[in-house]
């Protein structure tokens, strides 16, 4: 997912149409060619997919076989919406959702406020907060079912430091729930944090300094000032962790292996399931295509607000 | 905003006078410095875990779990890796891979956004709308259908089953766009005025200037295509053909007690890329910064 709202081709796309028909023939000639390599890959193996899911929903395709079976009309959609465990592994993915995009933004911001005040170290914390997001899911997952160990792990140890009771982290729900988001918290926070990071960098330096003339202290600057003018940050932070959370897999999968009775399985670890281990591919891809309607609707209403909130307030 | 400190007290480090009394704002942002500063210590703090456990004997970590320096140190646990689990064939997959992706992108969406940017043809439109339509569709999600596809294709099993999704990010496009769009049109003009042809004025004009955005592109392409996994887990099936991000979940299970072992594994794992960000993370983070890549 990208944010790149900013480089939307309104203009672009207005602006040579008028003088398309002057275009000389080698300037169209030249477009074609040059885009044609990167069109053909993208529509035949991106969008392709979208269009091979599409067809197979409404066959009983298999995975472990070619071809496209027979044709069972929508039988698939609706097996699917009838199914308890694909609503329940959507609602798996939805409150892993709620669990993590909330500490995954306030912190984010917090700390980036805070580092935002501080001159000397900035390149330290960057590194800090930064370095887990560059390494391997698996290599996470590798390090934290260590830490999570029972009774030798650094986690069961600072837990009972603290005086928290341990949760069991790999064998129970809950237990499982909290291991998760902590990991997730550790992996990703760092991303958050440079997309705030870098806004605040963008507010102009003279606001604050005429806060500061009429005697605000840091504190009101960042309740007043800072936080308020990365409202636009802010959605977002908030829109590209929401579709980041929905489309987890890795960290459930490798970690707690969809938890006791598939009781934290994400709908993906869902589809990946019916698809490569009962190899349902018709069902799989009825399944895949109601998440992927999800997922656009979700973006597409945060487009479509943004669009409306820049227009009433252009108006 | 640093400098909102600097501005309201004037070199106050040097004054006497401000160092004696206890100012709120100094007081302020020093919490604010402690504060941060533990929580990267704490940041740091698997990454050392890792480490430390890797170096010492599977006896002494189970007995002593939290004594870091009993029971001596060694490099066994990473000979006991190297020689158990193929992680060399392992590098060079992920290595050909990723550096085949960064190839391809950076050729094919390059190409792809200077004619966005600069020339005039049929369908332009309908392609700056497809690739913008590209950054809201989640492509993780359609992995079964994108499996049954190439399987159609007979490229299971294939490097190119990897490189060929990832070299069609439409956000690489996207930087590159932006790019163009910033480059002034007198200057491809002129070129064209010299009667070099858009062939060329692409590889002599643009592509030099574009080194920047070429340079964003191309490290966050490798990062991406190294750390894939569901994809890569669906499609190499061979344990010698895997990168490291699936050869290494093999290793996940949570009865496997050694522990030195693993962890030496997870070192190999994140070290070169942890090694990457350190050389790039300028350029990473400004990346990610302007584009929100996930």
């Amino acid at each position: 997912m990208t944010t790149v709202a900013s480089t939307r081709p309104a203009r672009a796309a207005s602006r040579p149409t008028a003088v398309d028909q002057r275009a000389p023939g080698s300037e169209r000639r030249a477009g074609l060619l040059l885009s044609a390599p990167f069109l053909v890959i993208y529509l035949v193996f991106v969008i392709g997919p979208l269009v091979v899911g599409a067809v197979v929903s409404f066959f009983n395709t298999t995975t472990v076989k070619s071809g496209l079976g027979a044709w069972v009309g929508l039988s698939n959609y609706t097996k699917v919406c009838r199914d308890p465990l694909f609503w329940q592994a959507m609602w798996h993915s939805v409150l892993f959702t709620l669990f993590t995009t909330p500490p995954l933004v306030v912190l984010a911001l917090l700390f980036a406020v805070l580092a935002a005040r501080i001159r000397r170290g900035r390149v330290f914390y960057r590194i800090a907060f930064f370095a887990p997001y560059v390494v391997p899911s698996s290599v996470v997952v590798l390090i934290f079912l260590w830490i999570y160990t029972p009774q030798v792990g650094l986690a069961p140890k600072v837990f009972s430091a603290v005086g928290l009771p341990v949760p069991d982290f790999i064998g129970s729900t809950a237990g499982g729930w909290t291991a998760v988001t902590l990991m997730t918290l550790w992996w990703t926070f760092g991303f958050n944090f440079v997309l705030y990071t870098a806004a605040i960098q963008d507010v102009p330096a003279d606001v604050y300094e005429a806060a500061a003339i009429d005697g605000a202290g840091p504190w009101q600057q960042i309740r007043l000032i800072t936080v308020p003018l990365l409202g636009r940050t802010t959605s977002l932070v908030v829109i590209l962790q929401i579709l980041a959370s929905l489309k987890v897999f890795d960290q459930i999968y490798l970690l707690l292996s969809g938890g006791p009775n598939q009781s934290t399985r994400p709908v993906i670890e869902y589809i990946y399931d019916t698809g490569f281990t009962s190899y349902r591919g018709g069902y799989g891809a009825a399944a895949t295509l109601i998440y992927f309607a999800v997922i656009v609707a979700i973006s597409a209403a945060w487009y479509g607000l943004r669009r409306w909130r820049a227009t009433r307030a252009a108006a | 905003m640093s400098t909102v400190t600097t501005r309201t007290l004037p070199q106050s480090g040097a004054d006497p006078n401000a160092a004696r009394t206890v100012d709120p704002v100094k007081l302020f942002n020093r919490l604010c410095a402690t504060c941060l500063t533990l929580f990267a210590l704490i940041w740091l703090v698997p990454f050392v875990w890792a480490l430390v456990t890797s170096l010492r004997p599977d006896g002494s970590i189970t007995q002593h779990p939290t004594s870091l320096f009993g029971g001596g140190w060694s490099l066994h646990a990473y000979r006991y890796a190297w020689d158990n689990y193929p992680i060399g064939s392992w590098y060079l997959n992920s290595l050909v891979i990723s550096a085949l992706s960064v190839l391809f992108t950076v050729v094919l969406c390059s190409m792809a956004a200077f004619a966005l940017a600069f020339l005039r043809f049929r369908g332009r439109a309908a392609i700056l709308a497809l690739v913008t339509a590209g950054l809201m569709v989640p492509s993780e999600a359609l992995v079964l259908p994108q499996f049954i596809e190439y399987r159609a294709f007979h490229l299971l099993g294939t490097y190119w089953a990897l490189v060929l999704p990832s070299a069609v990010a439409p956000v690489s496009v996207f930087v590159f766009h932006a790019f163009f769009r910033g480059i002034p049109r007198p200057l491809i003009e002129a070129a064209r005025i010299d009667g070099a042809s858009w062939w060329r004025v692409y590889t002599t004009v643009a592509m030099p200037i574009c080194r920047p955005a070429a340079a964003t592109v191309a490290i966050l392409t490798f990062i991406t295509s190294w750390n894939a996994f569901l994809w890569p887990l669906l499609v190499l099936n061979q344990t010698k053909s895997q990168t490291i991000p699936v050869g290494l979940a093999s290793l996940v299970n949570p009865s496997n007690i050694q522990y030195a072992e693993v962890m030496a594994s997870s070192v190999l794992g994140f070290l070169p890329l942890v090694a990457v960000f350190l050389i790039f993370q300028r350029q990473i983070v400004q990346g990610i910064a302007t584009t929100g890549i996930r």
